[in-house]
Formats: C-alpha cells, sequence, structure tokens
C-alpha cells in the first residue's frame, strides 16, 4: 500500500508537534510579578530621538530618565537633578544631578552623559532647536554638576528640558549619545526603572522589560512624570494586538492585565466584567486635525478655507472617532482643552452655527471651478480614517469635487510631503492628531507656524503668526503669555492654518488587581502593581 | 452535480464554435444548477444596474449620530461606525465585485491568450515566456497583487489591473498547452506545410478552437477575481474605502464582530452567493463545451 | 533517479531568479519611503534624506539588486529598516505560528477531502456524491474570511466554544494550542480540500473505469480493497499534483487567516511589513513563500516514481 503517503496525517502530526517543541522557550514562567500590558501601538524604533512616534516614547520613558518633568499641577520639577540655579541674569543655569545614578550596564550617570544627550535632542527637537539655537555653551563643572550659558535670556529653559512627549530629552550614555542625530542608537542602556531585555524582543508582537534594580526613585509621590518612579513589578510585557476584538478577548480572560487605548465601541464587551475597569487616565487626550495644503490650488485661497470651517462640526468629528460623546468632545482652541493656554477667543467661528449656505457662497465667491480635491485617507489609523470620511462628505455638501487618496499610514506620510499639485502626486487635506501635551503651547504646536516651506506638512505661509509666536516666547509672566497665545489664535481663525476638529479621550481598561495606574497624558508603568 | 461523466472518453475532436454554443444551451438544460447560477447572477447584474432605485440612500453618507444601529425598518441592514447605512452600500459594492470580477477576467484572458499563442509558435520566445510565468505563478496570487497595488495607488482601475496579471499565467498556460496539442492536429500541419503564413494558421486554426476552453476558464477567473478583490480590501490593499466594496465594509467592520455582526454577515452572505452563482455557471459551461477540462479543472 | 533530481534542482534556479528579480524591482518602484517613515511626524527633509543615505536608499537600482543578491547568496536576507534585526531572525520568530497553521490545515484538508472524494467516487451519482461536490462547490466560493467570521460568529460568539481569536504556543499545554488551531485550520482548509475532494473524485472516476480495476471486481476482491489498493493507488498522480500546486493557495490563504484570527505568524509578518514598506522583509518573506512552493512541487514530482510504476527517472 503505497498511497497512505499522503494520507499519513500521523507523520504529519508529529511533525506539528516536533517543530513546536524544538522553539526555544524563551519566555519561562514566571514567578515573579508580571505585569502584561497592551500597547497603543508595535515598537519598531528604539531611539526616542530619531522618532517621534509615542509608542517609541513610552520605550524611553520605561528604559531612559530624565533631568526635569512636569507635574499634574503643569509644574516643573527636577526629577535626575538635585537641584538647579538660575543666576539673577537669567543667562547662566547650574544643574546638580541626584546621588546615586547609574546606568544599566553599571556606570554612573555623568554630566558629561546629561550635556551629550541634551545636545544631540537638541538636533532633532523644535522645542530643543529653539534652545539650541540661544545655546552659547553647556560645560561641566564636576562629575555630576553641569552649566548651561545662554546667549540671551530664555523664558523657556526648563519647559523644554522638562518636555514630556516627543521629543523628549531622554539621558543616555555618553558614547549612545554620540551617534548622529538621524541614525539610531543600537543600545538600549538607560538609567530609568526598567531595563529592556532585547532578547525576548518579537517585533509585532512582544516588548520585554525587568526591573531595573538598582534604580533609587524620589521619595516624592508619583505625579505625571515627576515624582518616584517605583517599579511594582518584576517583569513587563508588551503585548501587541493589533485587532481590538481579540484584546478584548484577552483582557476578559485575564491573558493580560491592562490594555492602554481601548475603541470605545468595544465597552460593552466588557462592561460586564466585574473583574475589569474603564477608565479615561489622560486628562489632555488627543486632538484630531485637518490641515489644508496652503501650497497648492485650491486651499490657497483662505475663502475656501473659511468655507471648510464654516461648516465644520466638532460634535460629528468626536462622534465619528471616539464612537461616544464621552469619549470625544469639542475642544475650540489651537491649545490643548484643559491647558492654561486655551482659549476661547474668536472661537465662535467654529463653535457658531454650522453654516452650509454660507460656506456654499464662500465656495462661489473664492472662484472655485470644481479642481480635484485630494484628501489623504489612512485606512490603518482609524483616527484619521473617520476624520477622512466625515471630511469628504462635507465638501461633497458644499459642491467642492473630493476624492479620498486611500492608502496605508506610511504612503500617507510620503506623499504629504509632496509639495506637488494634485496631479503631481500632491494632496489638498490632510489628517493626524497631536497628544495633548505636543500642542500646548505656540513653542511645540507646530501646525500653527506660519513660515511658510519651512513648516510643518501643509506650509502655511503666514508671517504675522510667526511674529506672534515670537512675542509669546518673549512674554515673561504667565497672564502676557495667555494674552499672546489669544492674539495668536485669533490670528489662526483669520489665515486658518488648520482646524482642531475634537478633543478625544481614549479609555484604559484594566484588571482590577492592578491598582496604581498614574493619570497623565503619558502612560506610565511604574508604581503599577501586581496583586 | 454539474459533472460530466469522466468515463466517457475525452474529446479530442476540435469543435467549431457554433456547436459550442448550441452544446452549452443543451447542458444548461440538462443541469438544474447551472441555470440556478446563472439566474442568480442575472439578479446580481440586475442589483447592480438598479442599485440607485432598489430602496436606496446615498451610500457614502456619514451621519455620525445615527450611528450602529441594528437593522430596522428604516435601516434595513442597520448602519455602521460612520452612520452610514449597510443596505445601500452592500447593494452598491454589488457594481464593484462584479466589475472587478468581469474586467479582470476579459483583459487576463485576452492578454493571456494573445501571449499564449504567441509562445505557443515563436520556440525561442516559449522558454523565456515560461520561465516568467512559472516565476510568477510561484508568488501566491494575493500576495502577488498587494505587491503589485502597493506600487500604485489604490485604484479600482489599478486593483483589476494587479488582480489581472496575477491570473495571467494561468491563462498562458492553459492556451500555450492548447497551441501544442493543435499544431500536431494534421490539418494544420498541413496548413504550415502549404506554406500559410503564421498569424493565419493562428486566426483560422488555433483561436476558434481555443474558444470554448477560454470561456471556461474566464468564468474560472471571474470567480476568483471577486474572492481577491474582497481579500485586498479586506486586508487594506484594495479598493479605495470610500467605494463600498463587500470586502471594504467587512473590514472597516471587523473589531465590531461582536457588537454589531451584522454589519459583517451581510457583505460576506452577497460575496459568497455571487461566487458560487459564477462557479456554478462555470461547472455547467465546462461540461457542455469541454468534458475533458472537466477533470484538469 | 539522482540525475533527474539534480536536473530538477536546476531547473528551479531561473524560476527563483525571475522571482528574485521581479520582487526586487517591485519594492524598488514602490512609492511609499521607509525613510519618510521612520524619521515621523515633525521631521525635516533634510532629516529624510540623511536616513535615506544611511539605508542605501539613495543607491542606483542595479548597485542596490546587486548587493541584495550577494548578502542573498551567503543565507542574508538582510535587516529590517524599523526594527534593525536580521530578516532570517524575525521569519525565525514567527515561524512555529505559521508552521502550525499550515500544518494542522494540511492535515485536515487532506485527511478529510481524500476519503471524501474517493467514497464520492464508488458512490458517483448517489448522495453522498452530491453534498460532496455540492460542498466542494460551496468551499471554492466561500472566501477564507467570510468563512472565517461566520464561524467565529457561530461558535465563538455565539456558542463560546472556541475562543474568538489568538494564539497559544504549544509549549502552554496542547488543548490551549488546539483550541485556537479549529477555527482557523477549518477555515483555510475549506477551499483547499474542496480542491482535493474533487481532483480525488474526478481521478477515482477515470480509474474505476479501467479494466484492471473491472478484473480486481470480477476476481471477487472486497469492494475496499479494490478501491483503496488498486483504483486509489493509480489515482494518486494527480491528487499528490494537486496538493503540491494548492500550496499556492494555502500560503495565500495564510496571510489572510492569520490578519482574521490575529495569528503572530509570517503571513502577519509580511502585512505590516507592507503597509509600513519595510522593504528587507517583504523580499525575503515573498522569496521565502515562493521557495517553499518550488519545493514542495519539486517533492511531489519526485514522488511519483513511488506512485506509478511506469514512471522511471
Amino acid at each position: 500500500m503505497t498511497f497512505p503517503r499522503i494520507a499519513s496525517g500521523r507523520q504529519l502530526a508529529a511533525a506539528v508537534l516536533g517543530c513546536c517543541l524544538l522553539l526555544p522557550g524563551a519566555a519561562l514562567a514566571q514567578s515573579g510579578k508580571t505585569l502584561k500590558f497592551i500597547p497603543e501601538a508595535d515598537l519598531r524604533i528604539l531611539d526616542p530621538i530619531v522618532t517621534t512616534a509615542y509608542i517609541t516614547r513610552n520605550y524611553g520613558y520605561m528604559v531612559f530618565d530624565v533631568l526635569l518633568a512636569v507635574d499634574e499641577k503643569f509644574q516643573i520639577q527636577p526629577q535626575m537633578l538635585e537641584k538647579y540655579e538660575v543666576s539673577a541674569d537669567k543667562i547662566t543655569y547650574t544643574f546638580t544631578l541626584r546621588d546615586g545614578l547609574k546606568f544599566h550596564d553599571g556606570a554612573p550617570v555623568r554630566s558629561a552623559d546629561c550635556i551629550a544627550s541634551i545636545e544631540r535632542w537638541a538636533k532633532r527637537d523644535v522645542f530643543g532647536q529653539k534652545l539650541g539655537d540661544l545655546t552659547d555653551s553647556w560645560t561641566a563643572v564636576n562629575a555630576k554638576t553641569f552649566r548651561l550659558k545662554l546667549k540671551k535670556p530664555f523664558p523657556y529653559v526648563l519647559d523644554a528640558l522638562a518636555k514630556p512627549s516627543s521629543n523628549v530629552p531622554f539621558i543616555m550614555p555618553e558614547r549612545m549619545a554620540k551617534t548622529d542625530a538621524s541614525t539610531p542608537v543600537t543600545e538600549s542602556i538607560g538609567s530609568g526603572p526598567f531595563k529592556f531585555v532585547k532578547a525576548e524582543w518579537v517585533p509585532g508582537n512582544k516588548v520585554v522589560f525587568v526591573k531595573n534594580a538598582d534604580y533609587v526613585p524620589r521619595k516624592e509621590a508619583p505625579s505625571w512624570g515627576a515624582g518616584g518612579k517605583v517599579a511594582k513589578v518584576d517583569r513587563v510585557e508588551w503585548i501587541y494586538i493589533p485587532d481590538s476584538a481579540t484584546a478584548a478577548a484577552a483582557l476578559n480572560a485575564g491573558e493580560v492585565d491592562w490594555w492602554q487605548q481601548m475603541p470605545p465601541d468595544l465597552i460593552p464587551l466588557l462592561a460586564k466584567n466585574k473583574d475589569v475597569k474603564i477608565e479615561n487616565t489622560d486628562p489632555l487626550g488627543s486632538i484630531g486635525l485637518l490641515r489644508f495644503n496652503h501650497l497648492q490650488p485650491p486651499f490657497n485661497n483662505v475663502k475656501l478655507r473659511e468655507a471648510v470651517l464654516a461648516v465644520v462640526n466638532q460634535n460629528d468629528y468626536a462622534i465619528a472617532i471616539a464612537g461616544d460623546p464621552k469619549n470625544g468632545k469639542p475642544c475650540a482652541s489651537f491649545f490643548t482643552c484643559g491647558t492654561p493656554l486655551a482659549n476661547s477667543a474668536g472661537s465662535t467661528v467654529l463653535t457658531g452655527k454650522r453654516d452650509f449656505e454660507r460656506a456654499k457662497a464662500l465656495v462661489k465667491e473664492s472662484g472655485y471651478k470644481g479642481e480635484k480635491v485630494i484628501i489623504l485617507d489612512a485606512t490603518d489609523q482609524p483616527i484619521v480614517h473617520s476624520q477622512a470620511l466625515v471630511t469628504a462628505d462635507l465638501l461633497k455638501k458644499i459642491g467642492i469635487n473630493a476624492e479620498l487618496a486611500a492608502s496605508d499610514w506610511g504612503t500617507v506620510i510620503t506623499r504629504r510631503a509632496s509639495k506637488e499639485p494634485v496631479e503631481k502626486g500632491g494632496w489638498s487635506i490632510l489628517h493626524t492628531w497631536f497628544v495633548g501635551p505636543d500642542i500646548v503651547s505656540p513653542a511645540l504646536n507646530s501646525p500653527l507656524r506660519g513660515a511658510g516651506e519651512k513648516s510643518w506638512f501643509g506650509w502655511p505661509n503666514d508671517p504675522k503668526l510667526e511674529e506672534l509666536r515670537d512675542k509669546w516666547f518673549d512674554a515673561p509672566t504667565l497672564a502676557d503669555q495667555k494674552k499672546a497665545a489669544e492674539e495668536l489664535q485669533l490670528q489662526g481663525w483669520k489665515t486658518i492654518p488648520y482646524i482642531p476638529t475634537a478633543q478625544l479621550i481614549i479609555p484604559t481598561a484594566y484588571r482590577s488587581n492592578i491598582p496604581g495606574i498614574i493619570k497623565s497624558p503619558v502612560t506610565f508603568l511604574w508604581n503599577v502593581e501586581k496583586k | 452535480m454539474a459533472e460530466a461523466n469522466p468515463a466517457s472518453p475525452p474529446v479530442v475532436t476540435p469543435v467549431n464554435s457554433g456547436t459550442a454554443w448550441r452544446r452549452l444551451g443543451a447542458a444548461l438544460r440538462r443541469h438544474p444548477t447551472a441555470i440556478a447560477g446563472g439566474v442568480t447572477l442575472l439578479v446580481m447584474i440586475l442589483v447592480a444596474v438598479l442599485a440607485p432605485w432598489l430602496g436606496t440612500v446615498d451610500p457614502t453618507d456619514v451621519s455620525p449620530i445615527r450611528r450602529l444601529k441594528p437593522p430596522s425598518a428604516e435601516y434595513w441592514f442597520g448602519t455602521d461606525m460612520l452612520g452610514r447605512d449597510v443596505y445601500s452600500r452592500v447593494i452598491y459594492g454589488t457594481r464593484v465585485s462584479l466589475t472587478v470580477g468581469l474586467a479582470v477576467a476579459f483583459v487576463a484572458t485576452l492578454i493571456g491568450l494573445a501571449i499564449g499563442l504567441v509562445t505557443g509558435f515563436v520556440r525561442w520566445l516559449d522558454a523565456i515566456v515560461m520561465r516568467v510565468m512559472d516565476g510568477l505563478m510561484s508568488i501566491p496570487s494575493v500576495l502577488l497583487a498587494i505587491a503589485l497595488i502597493a506600487l500604485t495607488k489604490a485604484s479600482l482601475t489599478n486593483v483589476i489591473a494587479a488582480i489581472a496579471i496575477a491570473e495571467i499565467p494561468r491563462v498562458v498556460r492553459l492556451v500555450r498547452s492548447l497551441v501544442l496539442q493543435l499544431r500536431e492536429q494534421p490539418y494544420v500541419e498541413a496548413a504550415v506545410a502549404s506554406g500559410t503564413r503564421v498569424p493565419m494558421i493562428l486566426l483560422r486554426h488555433i483561436l476558434p478552437n481555443t474558444v470554448a476552453p477560454l470561456l471556461v476558464q474566464a468564468t474560472y477567473i471571474c470567480a476568483s477575481a471577486m474572492i481577491t478583490e474582497a481579500i485586498l480590501s479586506f486586508i487594506g490593499a484594495g479598493t479605495p474605502p470610500n467605494i463600498p466594496s463587500w470586502g471594504n465594509i467587512m473590514a472597516e467592520s471587523r473589531s465590531l464582530i461582536q457588537i454589531a455582526g451584522t454589519i459583517l454577515l451581510f457583505p460576506g452572505i452577497f460575496l459568497s452567493l455571487t461566487v458560487l452563482s459564477v462557479n456554478l455557471l462555470g461547472d455547467g459551461m465546462r461540461d457542455a463545451l469541454d468534458p475533458r477540462l472537466a477533470r484538469r479543472l | 533517479m539522482l540525475g533527474y533530481t539534480l536536473r530538477r534542482l536546476a531547473a528551479t534556479i531561473p524560476v527563483m531568479g525571475v522571482v528574485a528579480l521581479f520582487v526586487f524591482s517591485l519594492l524598488y518602484l514602490s512609492p511609499g519611503d521607509p525613510a519618510a517613515i521612520i524619521a515621523g511626524d515633525i521631521a525635516t527633509e533634510e532629516d529624510i534624506a540623511k536616513i535615506r543615505a544611511r539605508l542605501g536608499l539613495d543607491q542606483p537600482y542595479f548597485i542596490r539588486f546587486g548587493t541584495w543578491l550577494w548578502a542573498l547568496a551567503q543565507g542574508d536576507l538582510g535587516t529590517s529598516i524599523f526594527t534593525g534585526l536580521p530578516v532570517t531572525t524575525l521569519i525565525g520568530q514567527r515561524l512555529e505560528p505559521t508552521l502550525a497553521l499550515t500544518l494542522c490545515t494540511l492535515v485536515v484538508a487532506v485527511a478529510l477531502a481524500v476519503p471524501l472524494g474517493v467514497i464520492a467516487a464508488a458512490r458517483a451519482g448517489g448522495w453522498i456524491d452530491r453534498v460532496v461536490m455540492a460542498v466542494s462547490v460551496v468551499g471554492f466560493s466561500v472566501p477564507v474570511f467570510v468563512l472565517a467570521y461566520g464561524l467565529v460568529l457561530l461558535f465563538a460568539v455565539q456558542l463560546e466554544w472556541l475562543p474568538v481569536q489568538g494564539y497559544t504556543p504549544l509549549k502552554e499545554g496542547f488543548w490551549p494550542f488546539l483550541r485556537h488551531m479549529i477555527l482557523p485550520s477549518v477555515a483555510l482548509g475549506l477551499t483547499y480540500m474542496a480542491l482535493i475532494a474533487r481532483i480525488t473524485r474526478a481521478s477515482m472516476l477515470d480509474v474505476l473505469s479501467q479494466d484492471y480495476v473491472r478484473t480486481a471486481h470480477a476476481k471477487g476482491l472486497a469492494p475496499g480493497t479494490v478501491l483503496v489498493r488498486h483504483a486509489l493507488k493509480n489515482a494518486a498522480v494527480p491528487i499528490v499534483t494537486i496538493i503540491g500546486i494548492g500550496i499556492a493557495l494555502l500560503i495565500g490563504g495564510v496571510v489572510v487567516t492569520e490578519t482574521v484570527f490575529a495569528i503572530p505568524g509570517i503571513g502577519r509578518l509580511v502585512v505590516d511589513a507592507i503597509l509600513r514598506r519595510d522593504y528587507p522583509i517583504i523580499q525575503g518573506v515573498t522569496l521565502l513563500f515562493s521557495a517553499v512552493y518550488v519545493l514542495v512541487n519539486l517533492l511531489v514530482d519526485l514522488s511519483y516514481v513511488f506512485f506509478d510504476p511506469r514512471i522511471r527517472y
């Protein structure tokens, strides 16, 4: 009987078993406490200075530490620093490191490490570049003390160094920080509360960290990125599950402890489970935005931008993206609602009656002749995709010939860099989102700039915006800053560099046996216990 | 089932297309399943053509306020996460699927036929072309189509082109094998011997005899193209998402399977039913036109 | 036999060459720019240009192809642009789920399809035959992901017998592993099964009408013995051939099935890579899948000798 060569199911079954048994048993059962966490995205790049990707920033907070950090009252607190002193003329800043700070390879953290790290960061980050422009020199006074000398006073030195979101000025060993600023570092050695286990890293699936036993946390209670970073579990596993239905099932079954960002639509699946809690731990959320291409027709015409502004209904965007009014709300300011500079100056243009007749009249007035408008759409990014579909529908209703250019996020990122007309691969409108801390001030809000081709994609050219931004930089007190921010906003409503579409609060879901999650715009994994 | 009795001796005699049509009619009458397939397909074509008059609204009309409504008298299949009417989207989706299926079948068959005819007669070209075809065929067709679409921007035309390219090698192989077989036929050899020019031989003797098997092949390509389109859209590398295709509707709502499973159910049923009808029709035609092909698939 | 094997092996080289050239050219021409993606949201154009230069993306076509081929010849599939890990490592990490899924599906499909095809042929025209052929045409018509969602809705959401999605490695226990494998294997296996059952039936019908089968029956051999020992053995060549050819279908289906069931295998790896324009991964995986296909079909060719005594190499 020769046939059963095919039917030898037993042999095949044996092969299945055999191949599986041969695979390395990398993650053996852990007796210590392991926190299993579903992150918002897949970690791909291990250098938080080279990329602004939020997932890499979050990795950065696990592995690296920062000199200064902002707390929940928007106050700047020392983190790695023991103290800092500012000279009377506001030109010289002297920083002193805390005792006992050590990198994961055992070497102490020195002034030279801090200086090299800050200098590398200042080459990449927008805020850092501003600081870099005004820097005269960085000098190491001794192993633990270093000094910054400015060319002229700059009121935001500490704000820059305490920047909570991408790019965060993380402190790396000097040898890593000497890497070219556009080349990712190859090591993962920081002085943060967790160590990265490279051998167990499976991109697209799993990232593993273990507690850094040598870490000396501050004594203060944790508050955002400030205060004591106490690792209360021995091991953290980030398990990337792109499919939200699977993630919900995994949390329900207790296979994971914490799901960082869950789509609000799936709340009913978890609400029945008494062991699962759903909360909004991010006080600022993310801001969605509709960005025009100011270089190319037809949106180089302000009348047409006004027409769109007249019909954008933030409630629609909020519900389309978040699904539930609890998780998405209007925010009619260019600065993150819930932060000091957010204001309502001139915001009635966005909160008033949505006027389709006026919009149509404006379209007519602009001389628009039915030219094709391209809306970039990334189908793999729900926040982008929902906004794109809502905008496409709005444009259709006011008589603009809009076409969705659908692709993946990767292609959108490539295509949005094109300054060409739409016929040559350019674009007219794009959507994206920024996390709250990224647009709290004129220093950070890159889409609100008007520096023409040097601006962020969309390239609005509005010298008045730039002038008002500089005015804000020179504002000495908070009251002056607020006033400058209002003026900036009023100018923004006039030239409309972009339209904020909604403020989204993405809920987090976790098993009730992991108390201690810090409420913060960035998700931190210290202070979280596992019972 | 629509299957000829494979025990009957293989039909090697070339058929002329007139008889073929008559036999097609006869066979379809013999096979009720093929008729059911044909009728279903016809209904689907009518649905596609008459979409605006079948109680539908604009399938792209977004209205977040009425999102995720369950099926009701107002929204027969419910609404999706952006408040679009699922019934209208599924009905308009018929257009996309049928367009892709028919266009791919037509384009792939035509190009495959041209390449196959030429390689069957031009020996030195044959080796090169067939290596390229072997290479293409060894890449799984879904992967090949995704890669091709990644190369261009997502549009219906590009989806059709990408799927057609992945299907061409199969047609080339079939045509080439037919040509090689027919070349051995005495009347073709006679024509060659009498100095008839190659294009004339192709046109007069070879081409008519490829029609029947190609028609069957084209039906299967149509079915397979509809499935591939749905898969591509589902993965996010297919028809642009503002065009309501069945794959797109399912892709967009797949995370909601436990909340609003019906959004996935309806396009899934429509898609399966349409592909099934084409396959049944193909089986009937195969039996009628070329029983020998029945066992070769 | 050895000579034939070597000749066939040599014949696969041009095919793989075509695949290599094709895959490389395709991605060379592809519009997405990995440098822009790496650089992130707030990068300037100079940053992007620098990254592009570092990755060698600014080199001319033939230099990049040559570099790639040379490395390939040394078993180096390159390094993922994003993670900086070797592609071989990434594929290795994902091998278990994909291998498990493919083999489970293969076992399920073959173990069901061949007996069904044989029975259908033996009882040609009977109700079993009709059911088998009906199931097989449905199997051709329902796309993998539609069937997958149907199964999930029924068995996981409604009845709650099996998990909705996900993958559990075998080392965490056989039953958890199997529970997660059942729905994906069935969903992926149906089309494949339909194909094999159909060919088995057709091939058996062909053989059953041959004289030696009639003789065997006339000799009074048990019908089961005749079916398996005489008929099936002689009908095996087309069946094995279709199993080989069907591998392409199976591999294509793996990409979709892994997406639906969130299985962290090679299919997901390549879909993610395409979305991110991670060229080396796409190239490596496509090449791997093609090589598997070519290799399986080479084995199929060689296996003919066991089934058909008339074939000698």
